[in-house]
């Protein structure tokens, strides 16, 4: 690193050289994370078909295959349909708003890669570190819905259309009941930066998690997850069996693949989070000699994919909900939930010391 | 410093055009999205100014909520472009007018002695750890508390009035109660019935 920074100062001079040597390191950093999160993604939708077929008694993809090694069957999967979706024609709807339509899979896949700037893998290993972590993840990942709803706008269709506008009220909705969940996480942590987050449930096992404390708000954040992903049950924006496919109805070829990636990608991103807020990060279960001697960057991955692996269950298991439930609901069952919530977490921190050192108060306070 | 400036000067360019585009293009939907743009580039600008936390907000709450709910609303109109157009020079006179007392009016604040680079020089840069938002957040609730609270009732008194403007209670509405629904026992509705079992003829 030294060497390499002095060798850009040589090239460019000092005031360039530093410059252009942290925009070198920050594009590495960006391309070690993105590459690895396509790759996730593009076997999440492997892991995805696979786990749902073996909960309906199927096989799943099981064909595609690396030279012809036999136990690798269906591992060339994702591959495949990847080649496949860059062959295909992108086909532009003549009555299609020609601009807005290229633009909104880029609008989606945006934010969803961007949000990752902030996510730390390890104690050390994290791309930006800034102080104001968690709201630069909600104010990304808000940002997600433009691209659903100019795509639904601009296909000029009207099952586009319905499945954008199913999916903005949707979006919008659960997003409160999202970020109250995350208040109460502030509120334990007394920090919006993750790492410190994370830091702050340190303390000998999982019982120091906020999982525990904060239970209620971790079956919230999940389930405002699945809502925000807009992912079964939740998934009325494309709703197959009454509006075909939502808000990407029109779109074929890579066009279409972009929103699928953002989605998956979106999914990783929740699962990240809710290990990384609720589940300990990288901290062992326990602090006891095999577990941490496993690395953390494992433990986290670990977490992300049991929280993953409920993603795909909910999706093999619930019916989809009606739209008035999902509303009910949100508004009417989230967020008094998590308004109680963060008075209890504010009562409690409020208490006089002598009440909060008693026993079980100790451990998370 | 150089790499800043170069950053500054692109982000103002944008958020130049883009807000002069929110004005001109004929397309609603345009404008809106033009001030999506117009916001978050703004939010740039605020963290050149070391005010991550205000920046992240403007984006947070202006663009990812009031926003969305606004293109929502735009994208519902049917909008028939050539009568927005009717009247426009008819209307062309008021309209300067007003333009020319706002233009005037910031005039006289931004050109008055509040402001300029003597009575406001630049911030100085803060160390890396220093927390914008908990110092904004010590501000609103000690100094400013009740300035704060006032703000918050006010919306509060907006959101219950346009809650109480357009809810209808409608009679013939046939909605099912979900506790209901949830509360329903097998026994309610199932009865079992012992029979014997047929012989195949």
């Amino acid at each position: 690193m030294e060497y390499l920074q002095q060798l850009f100062d040589q090239l460019f001079g000092t005031a360039w050289g530093a410059m252009l040597f942290s925009l070198a390191t920050n594009m590495t950093f960006i391309f070690a994370i993105v590459v690895p999160l396509l790759l996730g993604v593009a076997y999440l939708t492997f892991a995805e078909r696979k786990i749902i077929a073996y909960m309906q008694i199927r096989v799943g993809p099981n064909r595609v295959t690396f030279f012809g090694i036999p136990w690798l069957r269906g591992w060339g999967q994702p591959i495949a349909d990847a080649v496949k979706a860059i062959m295909k024609e992108i086909i532009i709807p003549t009555k299609a708003n020609k601009y807005l339509f290229i633009l909104a899979p880029v609008l989606t896949i945006m934010p969803a890669l961007a949000a990752w700037a902030v996510v730390p893998f390890s104690p050390e290993v994290v791309l930006a570190d800034i102080n104001a972590g968690l709201l630069y993840i909600l104010a990304m990942t808000s940002m997600g819905i433009y691209g659903v709803i100019i795509a639904g706008w601009a296909s000029n269709s009207k099952y586009a259309f319905l499945g954008a506008m199913r999916s903005a009220a949707q979006v919008v909705s659960y997003e409160l009941a999202m970020g109250f969940a995350l208040v109460c996480v502030l509120m334990m942590s007394q920090s919006l930066n993750l790492g410190d987050i994370v830091n702050g449930q340190q303390g000998g096992s999982m019982l120091n998690w906020y999982l525990i404390p904060l239970f209620p708000m971790f079956l919230v954040y999940v389930i405002s997850g699945v809502a925000e992903t807009n992912r079964a049950p939740f998934d009325v924006a494309e709703g197959e069996s009454e509006i075909v496919a939502g808000f990407h109805v029109d779109y074929s070829g890579m066009a279409f693949t972009v929103f699928f990636l953002a989605e998956y990608s979106n999914m990783i991103l929740v699962a990240t989070l809710t290990a990384l807020l609720f589940l300990g990060g990288w901290l062992p279960p326990v602090d006891i000699a095999p577990f941490t001697l496993i690395p953390g960057f494992i433990w986290l991955l670990l977490k992300v994919a049991f929280v993953l692996f409920f993603f795909l269950w909910f999706r093999a298991t619930f019916p989809r909900y009606r739209y008035d439930q999902i509303m009910r609901l949100g508004w009417k069952i989230f967020i008094p939930i998590t308004l109680i919530w963060i008075v209890v977490i504010g009562a409690i921190m409020q208490l006089p010391d002598s009440i909060r050192n008693m026993a079980p108060l100790n451990v998370w306070f | 410093m150089i790499f800043q400036d170069v950053i500054f000067y692109i982000f103002s360019t944008i958020l130049i055009v883009s807000a002069l585009g929110v004005i001109t293009a004929r397309n609603p939907v345009y404008s809106a999205l033009l001030l999506v743009l117009a916001f978050v580039t703004c939010a740039g600008l605020w963290l050149l100014l070391e005010a991550e936390f205000l920046a992240i907000t403007l984006v947070l709450v202006y663009v990812g909520a009031v926003m969305v709910l606004f293109l929502f609303v735009v994208m519902m109109l049917d909008i028939n472009l050539d009568r927005l157009r009717e009247g426009f020079w008819k209307w062309f006179p008021f309209g300067a007018l007003i333009a020319l007392v706002m233009v005037a009016e910031i005039a006289m604040v931004l050109m008055g002695k509040h402001f300029g680079l003597e009575q406001m020089p630049a911030p100085e840069a803060q160390a890396a750890d220093y927390s914008n938002t908990k110092e904004l957040g010590r501000l609103i609730y000690t100094e400013y508390v009740y300035p704060f609270e006032l703000a918050a009732v006010l919306l509060l008194v907006a959101m219950v009035a346009a809650i109480a403007l357009t809810l209808r209670q409608r009679e013939d509405k046939n909605s099912p109660n979900p506790s209901e629904q949830v509360r329903v026992k097998k026994e309610d509705r199932i009865r079992m019935v012992a029979m014997p079992s047929e012989k195949k003829e």
